[in-house]
């Protein structure tokens, strides 16, 4: 006689009280397949933890935001976002559908430049450009977003020795309505100091003012926000446009588009109120093409979405350690996914699902990661059906920042594998071992 | 171990007591063990009867059955006092 398949038991205790009106699935729906892929075979043939990345969903992605924005305003251009994923296979996918680069340090742009950009379609963003940095982005015709006046001063030191004029754009905060308002960037619209920018570049003429750029924060909940930045910025090209008789040749709202992951202590999951990539396209656009620009001019709109375009892309995968009971008797489940993985389980309640099907029955665990470290927390308090040591799972939604802010911490990163459109799997950064680890230590004589 | 005598478990895995008034909820495998311990059957005869039914070896049935017990322990469904 076949045997029956076995859940560990379970005992709930009913809580009466009101309802809620607006009702939670009661059971967890399984992801058992990426792309075709059977997650068991996925991490068999990898090993687990397993990242993986869907290229399928990340050109959707893509497509959908691009429509989204070419519908509404005639001049688009996105610039895909290095620090969000760079790993190079992600980065070529990106520059396949056409995207350029957005760079924030110098390792980001010598990584861009091998991957094919051309250097003109290079955005040069962050606070800290070595003279290095600027004198090849001078070189390449890589598009200079200045942070601030040092930056300024010397870009045309550089220039003063290289006889090239160096294409900039002046990176611009403002109050856009929503706090905290984020001024650490670029020059403040408010106060001035973003026209003082302008007027020294302009009077200096050792610089070419190509753009205008502002990146007024990160998973922007309101895109009223943009609306407001996108009115500034226009009026700063308009009165440049006025003031010396040069057109502004784009504008660059930067990035910051939520996904639909659920910050941390949200009372509604992110699917339920983060604004649509419509909504983020119809504010900007209807902002730009309302303002006093001169319709038959208008400057590209340049966006550096990353979050928005491959956090849905990105998953990962992993396998039950154990599980014990808190000293509250709450249920604890330990897997072998670790905030070394996870890092944006700092601030998002992730999505964990089971990679076979389950029971109705659910209960209240803690999720915690394989480090000997107390903060290793994936979920604090999830709804998590009835898992045993060796059984799957899948966390959704986490192809943004996961796989650059990840830290080989205790443990050793495992493989990412990107499936192509076909379904096909491929390892596109190997898991580290050792050797690797060790190749970048240097033991003194003394205690070798 | 046994189960407080006036604990009521429907056929239906749900559990009241009515010296607290609590209700609780079992999945399948809950209830066939809460069954087994209301006919006073031993932790090995549990773990016998349930390792012939379930795809599970007894050294992990064993771990899941005793924390079960002390979620019903938590839950003070036991009869503690009759013990030993």
């Amino acid at each position: 006689m076949e045997k029956r398949p076995f859940e560990r038991p379970f005992i709930k205790k009913l809580q009466a009280g009101m309802p809620s009106k607006f009702g939670m699935k009661t059971q967890a729906e399984p992801i058992t397949h990426i792309d075709e892929n059977a997650v068991p075979e996925l991490l068999a043939k990898h090993g687990s933890p397993l990242y993986v990345i869907s290229e399928n969903t990340i050109r959707e992605k893509y497509k959908k935001a691009r429509h989204a924005f070419t519908t509404r305003y005639p001049k688009v251009q996105f610039a895909w976002s290095y620090k969000t994923n760079y790993l190079d296979a992600v980065c070529r996918v990106f520059h396949q559908e056409g995207s350029w680069a957005e760079v924030v340090s110098g390792f980001e742009y010598d990584k861009a430049i091998n991957n094919g950009v051309k250097g003109s379609q290079i955005i040069f963003n962050g606070p800290d450009k070595t003279d290095e940095d600027l004198k090849k982005a001078i070189e390449n015709d890589s598009l200079i977003h200045i942070d601030h006046f040092d930056e300024m001063y010397s870009i045309i030191a550089i220039s003063e020795n290289s006889g090239k004029r160096p294409k900039v754009a002046i990176r611009v905060n403002m109050d856009t309505g929503i706090y905290p308002m984020w001024d650490r960037f670029g020059f403040n619209y408010e106060n001035g100091d973003a026209w003082d920018a302008i007027n020294r570049i302009m009077i200096s003429e050792k610089m070419e003012l190509v753009g205008l750029h502002t990146h007024i924060g990160t998973y922007m909940l309101a895109s009223n926000a943009y609306k407001v930045a996108a009115g500034k910025l226009a009026d700063l090209a308009f009165g440049i446009e006025r003031k010396y008789g040069v057109n502004i040749k784009y504008l660059d709202l930067g990035g910051g588009f939520a996904s639909q992951n659920t910050l941390k202590g949200a009372y509604y999951p992110g699917s339920d109120t983060v604004p649509s990539v419509d909504e983020y396209a119809d504010a900007i656009s209807s902002a730009i093409l309302n303002s006093e620009l001169n319709p038959k001019n208008l400057p590209t709109l340049i966006l550096e979405s990353g979050r928005a375009l491959i956090d849905d892309a990105g998953y990962l995968l992993g396998t039950v350690i154990a599980n014990k009971r808190l000293s509250n008797g709450n249920r604890a489940t330990i897997v072998d996914v670790g905030i070394n993985l996870l890092f944006t389980s700092f601030w998002y309640e992730h999505e964990v699902y089971p990679a076979a099907a389950v029971s109705e029955h659910m209960e209240e665990t803690t999720i915690y990661g394989p480090l000997c470290m107390n903060i290793d927390v994936i979920r604090e308090a999830i709804q998590f059906p009835l898992l045993k040591k060796g059984d799957q799972f899948v966390i959704k939604r986490i192809g943004a920042y996961n796989m650059t802010q990840w830290m080989q911490f205790i443990t050793l990163r495992p493989n990412v594998v990107l499936i192509d459109t076909k379904g096909n799997d491929h390892v596109i950064r190997k898991q580290e071992n050792m050797e690797l680890i060790r190749q970048q230590e240097v033991i003194p004589d003394h205690l070798k | 171990m046994q189960i407080k005598k006036n604990i009521a478990v429907s056929e239906t895995g749900f559990v009241f007591n009515p010296t607290t008034g609590d209700s609780y909820s079992l999945n399948q495998v809950g209830q066939e063990i809460l069954g087994h311990l209301g006919e006073n059957r031993s932790p090995a005869e549990i773990t016998s009867l349930m390792t012939s039914t379930y795809d599970i070896d007894p050294p992990s049935f064993e771990k899941y059955f005793f924390d079960f017990i002390s979620m019903l322990r938590q839950f003070e469904l036991l009869d503690e006092e009759n013990e030993n």
